[in-house]
């Protein structure tokens, strides 16, 4: 069942459109990812369903109710921003029951409710500091505890961890989602990373240009992109593409390969080692067939050939993804 | 190696920056020294005899003067008043500059150039054209709605000076009021806005709690010059009627060039500046809280 409905969107800046008539459903009590490179309209379609900024074109049903032009304090979502958009001025404390405060709850009730939220997210030493006082995971929680409090409809996340480095941003990561599946609330999580897509999604949306260009779970977009641009767009190292002749003998005018689906054989493509990465519980080996073409495969750490080693490769065939010339996948 | 040329660095920095450290002692150092030996004699220039050292007989003088406390009381109200005048129109007028959908750029050209004339040009148009009870703007507009006109000079004169000299420092207090609005965090304001924040909300607790920190620069910098108040004075009242818009700075021109008692005016010019030092002390005080809040 879906909790908000997006019908014919559509948003222009100028002679662009930042996003074009896009249909979603977005499914209660989920985590929904909006995935894509910068620029693809991931976060304008967000901000138009928060209310930041008013669509051009189409509907947005929120509990099946016309939300499209309503003013974004009425929509009951909560916001999380990239920035963290903290009161600089104001206590944690006073951060969190912001919104609690101007709704007209009563003192001892925001002090309760403000109380919970921080012991979930464990800022209560800090609930007297101000965000300058505190460090970047601190004020990425106060963020999310500014959301939580208000128990919202729905959470946007827009890019909450980017500011985060690599080892506290995938403890982030778990932490929210626990969090989310916790509260059961819905939530719609902007990213342009696709590993972050993939380890907090329930459902992934993949946009390019302002479009769709493909939605689903996560493993369904890994082992089944509906087009070129997903296929290289998810998964890390990325797939491998491969044109031309090799491509026709599947009958496709392009083909893509994962790395993982590829094994040294007797009997393939002969190309030359070129960079060898060891990554402890896997490597990855970098090569360079006979026309140039470059293409990466894993490997198990031990058995990896030797920088320059000459080897034949072949793809697993029932693995094989093929495309037609329109980059559309075929059957 | 490194120890040597930093220790060599050190030395020819020291002397590149010698010639500003004698040139700021000699103008600095030099008048208060000379001020200070002044305030100690009695210095007449219409006594025919040679300047007699007299202690502290001037600024006992000084103090035993009930005008004297007028004028620390005048200082003190006109700066209290054009604070308040120039502080608050310039936030009104920042505000609205930061919503003004077209012509902003026009709009600012005319908002700063109150800055661009000079004091005693900005005193003489208005007390001339906008608060003459004759001939004035504003007691044609009283007449308009059926009022009678007001002598500003002659009921208001200490007002109408501060209203003069917060219309000159307007435009500054405004521009410093806006760039600080725009550079309030858009996000913020969004985040509020999902929040619930109504623009009254808005204004409250974001706005202008981002904008105490330029208040207090503008503040402190207004206090600076507005403490040695002069030329608006001089053009308009000349320190009347009576003494009433006698500030610390009127007096001491009154001391020296009326009465030509240089003594006496030396003494009060240094009271005048442990006044102003007071005043910066709590001004900084006040402000460096809001600075490091």
């Amino acid at each position: 069942m879906s909790q908000i409905e997006l019908h014919g969107i559509t948003k222009r800046f100028g002679d662009h459109r930042a996003v074009d008539r896009i249909d979603l459903a977005i499914a209660r009590g989920g985590m929904t990812v909006f995935v894509g490179p910068s620029g693809c309209g991931k976060t304008t379609l967000l901000r138009l369903i928060a209310g930041l900024e008013d669509p051009d074109e189409g509907r947005l049903l929120i509990d099946d109710e016309d939300m499209t032009g309503t003013a974004p304090a009425q929509r009951g979502l909560a916001m999380v921003f990239q920035s963290y958009a903290l009161y600089p001025h104001m206590t944690v404390r006073a951060n969190i029951g912001f919104a609690l405060k101007l709704a007209g709850m009563a003192r001892p009730e925001i002090d309760a409710r403000v109380e919970r939220v921080a012991a979930m997210l464990h800022l209560t030493p800090y609930l007297d500091r101000r965000p300058a006082a505190l460090s970047g995971g601190q004020r990425q929680r106060v963020a999310i505890g500014r959301a939580v409090v208000r128990e919202p409809r729905a959470f946007l996340f827009d890019e909450p961890l980017s500011n985060l480095d690599a080892a506290l941003r995938g403890r982030m990561r778990v932490e929210l989602r626990r969090l989310q599946q916790e509260l059961g609330t819905t939530a719609i999580y902007v990213t342009h990373d696709q590993a972050e897509a993939m380890t907090m999604a329930d459902r992934i949306v993949v946009f390019r240009d302002g479009r769709i260009e493909q939605a689903g779970r996560p493993l369904e977009l890994y082992h089944r992109p509906a087009n070129r641009f997903v296929a290289g767009f998810i998964g890390s190292p990325a797939m491998n593409f491969l044109a031309g002749p090799r491509a026709a003998t599947f009958g496709a005018a392009e083909i893509a390969i994962r790395p993982e689906d590829l094994t040294v054989a007797a009997e393939g493509w002969s190309g030359t080692v070129t960079v060898v990465e060891h990554l402890g519980a896997e490597s990855y080996v970098h090569l360079v067939l006979e026309d140039g073409a470059p293409l990466v495969l894993r490997s198990r750490p031990g058995e990896e050939p030797a920088n320059g080693a000459k080897l034949r490769v072949a793809p697993v065939a029932a693995k094989v993804h093929r495309f037609g010339s329109d980059g559309l996948a075929l059957g | 190696m490194t120890v040597r040329a930093s220790r060599h660095a050190r030395r020819l920095g020291r002397l590149l920056v010698t010639p500003s450290v004698v040139a700021l002692l000699a103008w600095m150092i030099v008048p208060l020294a000379m001020t200070l030996w002044f305030a100690a004699l009695d210095y007449r220039l219409l006594d025919a005899g040679p300047a007699r050292f007299a202690g502290l007989a001037n600024f006992a003088a000084l103090l035993a003067d009930p005008g004297f406390y007028a004028a620390v009381i005048t200082t003190l109200y006109l700066l209290a008043l054009a604070l308040a005048l120039s502080v608050g129109g310039g936030l009104v007028l920042a505000l609205l500059l930061d919503v003004a959908a077209f012509g902003r750029g026009a709009l600012r050209v005319l908002v700063i150039s109150p800055f661009f004339v000079m004091p005693t040009v900005a005193a003489l148009v208005w007390k001339n054209l906008m608060m003459s009870p004759v001939s004035g703007v504003l007691a044609w507009i009283a007449q308009g709605l059926g009022l009678p006109a007001f002598d500003w000079f002659a009921h208001a004169p200490l007002v109408a000076v501060a209203i003069i000299v917060a219309w000159q420092w307007l435009p500054f207090a405004a521009l410093i009021f806006l760039t600080a609005l725009q550079s309030l965090d858009s996000e913020q304001r969004e985040a509020a806005q999902l929040d619930g924040a109504g623009p009254i909300a808005m204004l409250r607790y974001l706005t202008l709690p981002h904008l105490a920190r330029p208040a207090a620069v503008i503040v402190m910098i207004e206090t600076l010059f507005l403490l040695s108040l002069f030329a608006e004075i001089f053009v308009t009242t000349g320190g009347g009627p009576g003494n009433a818009t006698t500030n610390l700075a009127f007096l001491i021109y009154q001391q020296a060039l009326q009465s030509y008692d240089v003594g006496g005016a030396s003494a009060a010019g240094l009271v005048a500046v442990v006044l102003a030092n007071i005043v910066a002390f709590f001004m900084v005080r006040l402000i460096g809280r809001s600075l490091t809040a």
